[in-house]
């Protein structure tokens, strides 16, 4: 694993659901902290290539290369494990469990106690909740979500629904962030308010970030470079601003 | 201070002085003679209760063989005091030995069955837990086991061939049942439930109770944040067999002659009624619910021990209802919302606020 | 000789599993849930008859037929207000409930009917058994052992009416439940409704119309299975639905749950384990190694024999 690795590099990348190619020999390159934009007319495949990046499906054939290390196949548990996290475009959020519950859930495996220690509030416990508390509210601290420690996940507005499962992917210290339509449902004001969250998380948490969106605004406001699916092929690659004038890209979008 | 940490402090304490009080008074003849009886098998229940409330509450997983971990802890803990009733001396350190080899038995048989069981969820879980249950009835309504000067003889023969008829001693008599010292006094029963209700409730505070609970809420996401789903299924559904079996081993030393087919598939359904009817994933609740629904009708409806059933029926279906059904919801929000409810909370808030407790919502 | 009578009774036995595991595996397919109270109304439609035939003025057929409403419209009336309200609740929330209203009907029924088993007046009472003789190569059968042109020297296996009747009106039900869903309209909507219920609704299936109907045809089979039940083994009390419920669900995971003739092979094959388990092994065990099948093959093939895979959708 050289320092010169890629983020995440996808090599001839397919899945196949009974006799349909969900997605097709798809490759990608995602430098380290980039923004980097998967878009596509709905039904193009996007959300299978998250499910293949992070475990829930396992591709028929290509690789998956976190900074050089091939994590294809690997369970889903094991890739977070790895450096890859992400959210999903239907909100899954632990419902029943507080805001603070839900970040300190996602730092599972930052918390260095056993479940004994835990049982029999031995000393580690009372450190190790202690920092891990402390954490959680700073990463709650950084979307807003300060004054909202004890309320039930299911009780928040949607908006910061989202951004809970953001926060709790990145309490997972991932190295690549995975968001699937993070402003599906948002409106302008609140869209401009993400682009600028997600800007400063990259800053701040050193992550590189691959992003599903279908709001273009967004996309050319923050994404670098960007692949466009469709079909389950690839469309086109490249600079956002090049890519999204690409006449192919507008006919797949708008048709003929 | 922490408001889970609270509320466990209250639980706890409340449990215990409640628990010790009725101790007391049983102990100082205060209470009649049908009261006094009811209390251990009260705290008996409210010990499977509590475990139950970690798979169903906790977990989220509907376990219908609880009975069968608890058959296990009784025939194993009951096996033990009856092969060891002349070997070891003080009955206490026979007992809690007892107690606890009748925990572990039933946690290995958890892991044991865990294993495949838990790749499996809801209702094809549901139906394995209650056919493991159901085995578990079976086989111990089948096994004799009987001591003679040459050892042990175990079989699912009456007797095991080769026995010695004139030093044979029959432990374990197939559906006849087993007849264990009687060795559960109540303090030992609110010793047990308190050390299970302590263990719990520290379990469920802490990283692996959380990781149970995110993976009850979403196992999708539970994965995607790095917990091994699989490991803490197999936890908690293990936890929660231990206390079963600890509470079967009370049980089997409560009664004068134990017979298997008590463990069966309703004995579980009680105990879920009572999970249910307390809360799913609150202990505090499965505590009152258990009292409640046990005592009382005990108490009050002793004559009608089918009105009794009909009930706990009812009320299986009227919770799931009221906590879920839209109309449910909705009702439950129109009087949580109404003025009188209302005005109650805000009296109570200035009283708290009278006293000085600055307490941060 | 005594194999094949085992078996048989375990193809009669299985037939009426087959019949209950058709109306879990119809409601598992389509409204996703494990109605847990199936098996009790195949008690309440053993009650009716009952009730309905100890009246001197009632014929069995008028019998069969009120037994049949009654547990058509139960059936339909548990689903409109215990289960409809929590379509979309948590599965925990709908087992429980089902649950609850096992307990429900199993507990009026002792109420009302008292733990007392009453004994169930055959339906075919009366009819001759078959007498099916082996003589050289060609199995014959006979109503009379006296007709048989061998004389009554040969092995012979009695098969009585109940056991006959089990076995054919389950595969005549089979048969027509098969075409009823490939061929008509309503059959193609519960298939419809079964694969996607969103876009059912989408395409104007009316769901609840068609959730409706499951749930009816699947308690119309469970009162003939009762009547056919009640018929070989002719005690009647209300914990009657309960096992044989339990084992037409295991019956139904084991051909694959959602799939028809799943339920029929399932239902088979754990009768004649059930049977030959008894025979051979031990009567009191027979119980937990039937549960011990279905820990084995969800543990081989979860998905059941004939079942497909269903995965959550991410």
């Amino acid at each position: 694993m050289s320092e010169n690795n890629p983020a995440l590099e996808v090599r001839n990348l397919s899945i196949q659901f009974g006799g349909l190619k969900a997605v097709d020999d798809l490759s990608m390159t995602i430098e380290k902290g980039a923004l980097y934009g998967l878009i596509g007319p709905n039904g193009a495949g996007k959300t299978t290539v998250f499910n293949m990046l992070t475990g829930v499906y396992k591709p028929t054939s290509g690789s998956v290369l976190l900074e050089g290390e091939n994590i294809t196949g690997r369970s889903p548990t094991e890739i977070n494990k790895a450096g890859i996290a992400r959210t999903f475009q239907n909100i899954r959020l632990f419902k029943a469990m507080s805001v603070l519950d839900n970040v300190k859930a996602g730092l599972h495996n930052e918390t260095h106690y056993t479940a004994i220690e835990g049982a029999l509030r031995l000393p580690r416990y009372f450190r190790e909740e202690k920092r891990v508390t402390e954490k959680a509210k700073e990463l709650l601290g950084v979307f807003g979500l300060e004054k909202e420690l004890d309320t039930k996940a299911q009780n928040l507005p949607y908006g910061k629904q989202r951004k809970l499962e953001i926060a709790r992917a990145l309490a997972t210290d991932p190295k690549v962030l995975l968001l699937d339509e993070p402003a599906a449902g948002m409106n302008p004001n609140e869209t401009a308010e993400l682009m600028d969250t997600i800007r400063f998380v990259r800053e701040k948490f050193d992550v590189t970030v691959l992003l599903i969106e279908h709001d273009m605004r967004l996309v050319s406001g923050i994404c670098e470079r960007v692949t466009v699916l469709n079909f389950g092929q690839e469309l086109a690659q490249g600079e956002t601003s090049a890519v999204l004038n690409d006449p192919k890209v507008i006919t797949a979008y708008l048709g003929e | 201070m922490r408001k889970t940490t609270k509320n466990n402090l209250i639980t706890f304490g409340g449990t215990t002085v409640l628990a010790v009080v009725m101790a007391v008074l049983s102990a100082a003849g205060a209470l009649n003679s049908k009261t006094s009886g009811l209390l251990i098998p009260m705290g008996i229940y409210i010990i499977l209760a509590i475990s139950l409330n970690l798979t169903v509450g906790i977990l989220g997983e509907l376990s219908l063989g609880h009975a069968g971990f608890m058959c296990i802890g009784a025939y194993v803990s009951g096996a033990f005091s009856l092969v060891f009733q002349n070997t070891i001396s003080p009955v206490w350190l026979r007992f809690s030995l007892a107690i606890i080899f009748g925990a572990v038995m039933a946690a290995v048989f958890g892991i044991l069955i865990g294993i495949p069981v838990l790749r499996l969820r809801g209702d094809y879980l549901a139906i394995v837990t209650l056919g493991f249950g159901e085995i578990m009835k079976s086989i111990a309504n089948n096994i004799y086991l009987t001591e003679d000067k040459n050892g042990l003889h175990f079989g699912f023969t009456n007797p095991p061939s080769g026995i010695d008829s004139e030093t044979k001693r029959e432990l374990l008599k197939g559906p006849i049942g087993m007849a264990a010292p009687q060795d559960t006094t109540i303090w030992a029963v609110i010793a047990v439930l308190l050390i299970c209700l302590a263990i719990l409730m520290m379990f469920i505070d802490s990283r692996s109770g959380r990781a149970c609970m995110a993976v009850r809420d979403n196992y999708i996401a539970a994965q995607s944040v790095g917990i091994n789903v699989t490991k803490y299924r197999l936890m908690a559904f293990t936890l929660s067999a231990a206390i079963a079996g600890a509470a079967g081993a009370l049980y089997s030393h409560s009664i004068s002659l134990l017979a298997a087919k008590k463990f069966d598939y309703n004995l579980s359904i009680l105990i879920l009624v009572f999970v249910v009817l307390g809360g799913l994933g609150s202990l505090r609740g499965s505590i009152i619910a258990t009292i409640i629904l046990y005592a009382l009708p005990e108490l009050f409806l002793r004559e009608a021990g089918n009105l009794r059933m009909l009930l706990y029926a009812i009320i299986l279906i009227v919770m799931m209802l009221w906590t879920n059904a839209p109309f449910g919801i909705r009702l439950r929000e129109r009087i949580l919302n109404s003025g009188f409810v209302m005005k109650l909370k805000a009296k109570f808030n200035r009283k708290k606020a009278g006293a000085g407790g600055a307490e941060n919502e | 000789m005594s194999f094949i009578s085992y078996l048989v009774s375990g193809l009669s036995l299985g037939s009426i599993y087959a019949l209950i595991a058709l109306g879990y595996t119809m409601v598992y397919g389509i409204a996703k849930m494990l109605n847990f109270a199936h098996g009790d109304i195949i008690m309440v439609g053993g009650y009716a008859a009952f009730l309905a035939m100890s009246a001197s003025w009632c014929p069995i057929w008028l019998a069969m037929i009120i037994s049949v409403t009654v547990c058509t419209v139960l059936g339909v009336v548990i689903e409109k207000v215990a289960y409809r309200p929590l379509r979309s609740a948590p599965p925990l929330a709908v087992l429980i409930t089902a649950i609850g209203v096992s307990y429900l009907l199993q507990n009026i029924a002792l109420l009302t009917q008292s733990a007392t088993p009453k004994t169930f007046k055959s339906i075919a009472a009366g009819a001759p058994p078959f007498l099916l003789v082996f003589e050289g190569k060609a199995p014959l059968f006979f109503t009379k052992l006296s007709d048989s042109p061998y004389g009554g020297e040969s092995p012979v296996l009695t098969i009585s009416m109940e056991t006959f009747l089990a076995i054919v009106v389950s595969l005549v039900i089979m048969a027509a439940l098969t075409l009823f869903i490939n061929k008509t309209k309503a059959g193609k909507a519960m298939l419809a409704c079964s694969e996607d219920r969103g876009a059912a609704q989408l395409m104007g299936i009316n769901v609840n119309a068609t959730i409706s109907m499951t749930f009816a045809i699947g308690s119309a089979l469970a009162a003939v299975a009762a009547m056919l039940m009640c018929s070989a083994y002719p005690l009647l009390s209300p914990t009657t639905g309960s096992m044989p419920g339990i084992k037409a669900f295991v019956a139904a995971v084991f051909g694959g749950i959602g799939s028809i003739p799943g339920a029929m092979i399932g239902g088979v094959l754990l009768g004649v384990i059930e049977q030959l388990s008894k025979a051979y092994i031990s009567s009191q065990l027979s119980d937990a190694i039937v549960f011990l099948v279905l820990i084995v093959v969800l543990i081989i093939r979860p998905t059941g024999i004939m079942g497909k895979k269903i995965s959550e959708k991410v």
